[in-house]
């Protein structure tokens, strides 16, 4: 990946950054998309056996035929985007910064197989809401980073940059960036990162806002772990929510749970360009089973467009492992509760992974400023439903400003 | 293979000319029912069972150079360890004395210097080794490969077995040997449909022994094998004597589940009980390779598409193997597989096109792995010190109820057949004897 950055004029420098990426990096990776050595197909009619084989492609064929990276790449680069070093590491991030100048600060960290290519389609709506349907008042100023061992942030070459560093660079971040006030957003790892933010409570850390709550009960996380029966008293919603997460645990988590424990063995998903998508597509059920409808030429939440640029930003990186080794780094409950002090904005969207309860919500942070169930979205939610997300990012945080 | 020495005329990657590229237009493997005649076999006078013979198409090689020379790399590791996986030094050797020095050639013409044959059965075609004993009054024996393993990890035991007074054994020491491909491995077909779980696998065999005109006779494996052979116990068909396994299923189901749970264990264990408890416990967290493979195999694409992903992953299976693989590509001796051994058998599984179809395995499979599976026929244990727990002779007297042997061994892992194929073989002789 061909980059321009300015050199650093001290390791805290704030440097513009774009993205060049050589044609012959496009080249190749066509090159490998059209001479991919398939499976036979797999051996049943649904989803049950992963990613399935016409899926990826279709998916192949329109990456190598139609898919325009430049497109993305233009427009990441339209949008101001730099390095800084952090802790010894150059951290990638987009900085929008609103017209409206008292517009709220707002960190959006992305999750995995995330990218801030989930990010791109939120940026206008929250940073310019009078022309999408907001007021003046509804305005963010927007730092988008890429995490350590994602897109254009540095790849980590020791151990040690796990969630709550992340989540303590995030706070570095946003003070370097003259940021005093600020709230922050997050998915996946990045709801993770948000509760440890919220959790650690650095100065000018007014609120969070997350669509991956950390709030499953101790006793139930317990249970499911150890594939025990449910803990005695919990409602029909709770029990529920147990059996959701005990099957999620039994045949849908061992993703997470390889690149937890072997990441560098998955030399595919740096070496072959499929190898990397079908990895990428199969993160949970929902999401597989709608990008699996969105190959199959229907449309909603997200475009082929949308899966690829995501996809491609991972290959041009490289950062297939080095993402993956987050896992490795984690020693963190993945839905526990965290600790978190400051207020918490919630969001449910019906395809995530699970849906928390308002009862956990609030046992799991003493401060719920705002809950909402949202009727469509899913695992990417500000991808996925931008409009939606945006709304409740304004109306979640509406009281912090 | 290791004890094969270069040969001069190696047909390996680096001598490749446009005329061999140019004669090597054909399929990758011949099947020939006339050319079976030549084996003077008995099982040439079944139409049902067709000689086979590989011959991969010097493209293919080429081809799995090419990518081998493309390999896109990730960054090093963020530890000085195996801890993260198979280290890019590792894999970065191996891709180097693959693309430069391997030679597919040799293996190939070590496969095709045995019988070996395809038989339908169950509508799915089965490639399997049939080397016959020069001594009549030989013992049939069926052995069974695992995952990552293959026909390969077998070919060292086949001469000690069958020619046993040329390797230190006497005549009445000696097998028959039937080696055949799993469903979705090697040369067999690849099913298209579910339901090649263990259970129709241990039918097959037994079918296939029953073809090959064995009325009686023993079975062996390891790894999945050893499951394959347990079942087939279990199932109990006629002409079955027995079995060895190397992997023994003897785990008691409570202490089983309380592992996998992370309960706690009943307080009475042995030491030699609690210290398999505690193997097992390492094996269960590191197992989502297997995980993956038994919900998701599908979603390994990278493992047909890229040789080094599918070496990699090949080569994590265990933590003693891959520390063992490990040393032999930094060029110290390992304690047992070399290099060629190592790539003979994930060349086989890239020619083959298998990666995913042998995933599939773990995804039919319903069958616990370690857990008791109640055998009433002989069995006997050969306890490996490398294999991935060391089964207690405590466990294995109730697991089976005519358990004919018991023997630690000083040396070995998880591939015992393709590490030590001497002990290995000896253990065999050993363990059958008494069913002869």
């Amino acid at each position: 990946m061909a980059i321009t950055a300015e050199k650093p004029a001290s390791s805290t420098a704030v440097r513009p950054f774009t993205i060049e990426t050589p044609d012959a990096d496009l080249q190749d990776l066509r090159a490998r998309i059209l001479a991919t050595r398939w499976p036979e197909k797999e051996t049943v009619d649904d989803l049950s056996q992963g990613t399935p084989l016409a899926t990826v492609q279709a998916l192949a064929q329109y990456w190598a035929t139609e898919y325009d990276w430049r497109r993305c790449e233009d427009l990441i680069n339209s949008y101001p985007h730099f390095l800084t070093e952090i802790d010894g590491l150059d951290v990638h991030f987009l900085h929008i910064r609103s017209p409206h100048e008292d517009a709220l600060p707002l960190l959006a960290c992305h999750g995995w197989p995330g990218s801030i290519v989930e990010q791109l389609k939120i940026i206008e709506p929250l940073t310019n809401p009078t022309a999408h349907g907001g007021q003046a008042s509804d305005a963010f100023h927007v730092v988008i980073p890429s995490m350590p061992g994602y897109g254009y942030s540095g790849k980590p070459s020791a151990k040690g940059w796990g969630p709550e560093h992340i989540a303590s660079a995030w706070a570095v971040l946003m003070e370097r960036l003259g940021y005093d006030r600020y709230v922050a957003t997050g998915g996946d790892w990045g709801g993770q990162i948000v509760d440890l933010m919220g959790a650690q409570a650095p100065a000018g850390l007014a609120g969070i806002h997350t669509n991956f709550p950390g709030a499953v009960r101790d006793d139930v996380a317990a249970a499911v772990f150890s594939g025990s029966p449910p803990p005695a008293g919990l409602d029909a919603e709770e029990t529920r929510l147990y059996e959701k997460l005990k099957a999620f645990w039994a045949t849908d988590v061992f993703y997470a749970l390889e690149m937890a424990t072997h990441p560098q063995s998955l030399y595919g998903i740096a070496d072959s360009p499929v190898g990397l998508a079908g990895w990428i597509l199969d993160h949970d059920a929902t999401s597989l089973a709608l990008i699996t409808r969105v190959f199959d030429g229907q449309s909603e939440g997200l475009s082929r467009d949308d899966v690829l640029d995501n996809i491609t930003h991972y290959w041009l990186t490289n950062t297939g492992i080095s993402s993956g080794r987050l896992y490795a780094e984690n020693t963190q409950s993945f839905f526990g509760p965290k600790g978190v002090s400051v207020p918490v904005a919630v969001s449910i969207f019906p395809g995530e992974l699970y849906q928390a309860p308002r009862s956990w919500a609030e046992r799991a942070y003493p401060n719920l400023i705002h809950y909402n169930t949202l009727d469509k979205g899913g695992h990417f939610a500000a991808w996925e439903q931008p409009e939606l997300f945006v709304n409740e990012v304004r109306v979640g945080l509406r009281s912090l400003r | 293979m290791s004890s094969i020495s270069p040969s001069p005329s190696r047909r390996g990657f680096l001598s490749l000319s446009a005329a061999t590229i140019a004669a090597a237009t054909v399929g990758a493997v011949s099947s020939n029912r006339a050319a079976a005649s030549s084996a003077g076999l008995d099982t040439a006078a079944d139409p049902r069972i067709r000689r086979f013979h590989v011959n991969e198409p010097q493209r293919k090689l080429l081809e799995l150079r090419r990518r081998v020379l493309a390999t896109q790399w990730p960054e090093e590791e963020t530890v000085p360890d195996q801890s993260q996986g198979v280290q890019l030094a590792t894999m970065q050797a191996l891709a180097h004395y693959w693309a430069t020095k391997y030679d597919w050639r040799k293996c190939e013409a070590r496969i095709n210097s045995y019988p070996h044959f395809i038989t339908e059965i169950d509508g799915l075609d089965i490639h399997f080794l049939h080397v016959r004993s020069k001594h009549e009054g030989a013992l049939p024996l069926l052995v069974t490969h695992g995952w990552p393993g293959s026909i390969v990890e077998q070919l060292k035991i086949i001469e000690p077995l069958t020619n046993p007074t040329a390797h230190g054994g006497k005549a009445s020491d000696a097998f028959h040997l039937v080696i055949p491909s799993m469903p979705g491995y090697g040369y067999s077909g690849k099913p298209t449909t579910t339901g090649w779980e263990l259970n129709r696998i241990a039918r097959a065999w037994a079918e296939l022994m029953k073809r090959l005109g064995y009325t009686k006779y023993v079975a062996q494996g390891g790894d999945w094998g050893a499951i394959v052979t347990e079942v087939m116990a279990v199932q109990a068909p006629a002409g079955l004597l027995g079995i060895h396994t190397n992997l023994p299923g003897v785990v008691p189901p409570a202490i089983d589940a309380a592992i996998q749970a992370g309960n706690p264990l009943p307080p009475n264990l042995s030491a030699e009980e609690k210290r398999a408890c505690d193997q097992l416990a390492f094996v269960y967290q590191h197992i989502a390779y297997a995980r993956i493979m038994g919900d998701r195999p599908q979603t390994l694409t990278g493992l047909v598409d890229s040789p080094i992903a599918l070496a990699a992953f090949m080569l994590d299976h265990d933590k003693a193997s891959l520390n063992s693989i490990s040393r032999t590509f930094a060029g110290q001796p390992g304690f047992g597989l070399s290099r060629d051994d190592v790539l003979d058998n994930v060349t086989h599984f890239w020619l083959t096109n298998t990666g995913v179809s042998s995933s599939r395995l773990f995804w039919e499979n319903k069958t616990p792995f370690f857990a008791v599976k109640g055998i009433k026929l002989p069995v006997a244990v050969s306890v490996f010190p490398d294999e991935i727990y060391q089964a207690p002779r405590s466990w294995a007297e109730k697991a089976y109820v005519k358990l004919l042997r018991y023997n630690k061994l000083p040396v070995g892992g998880h591939f015992a057949a393709w590490e030590q194929p001497q002990l290995f073989s000896e253990e065999l002789r050993a363990s059958f004897r008494s069913l002869r």
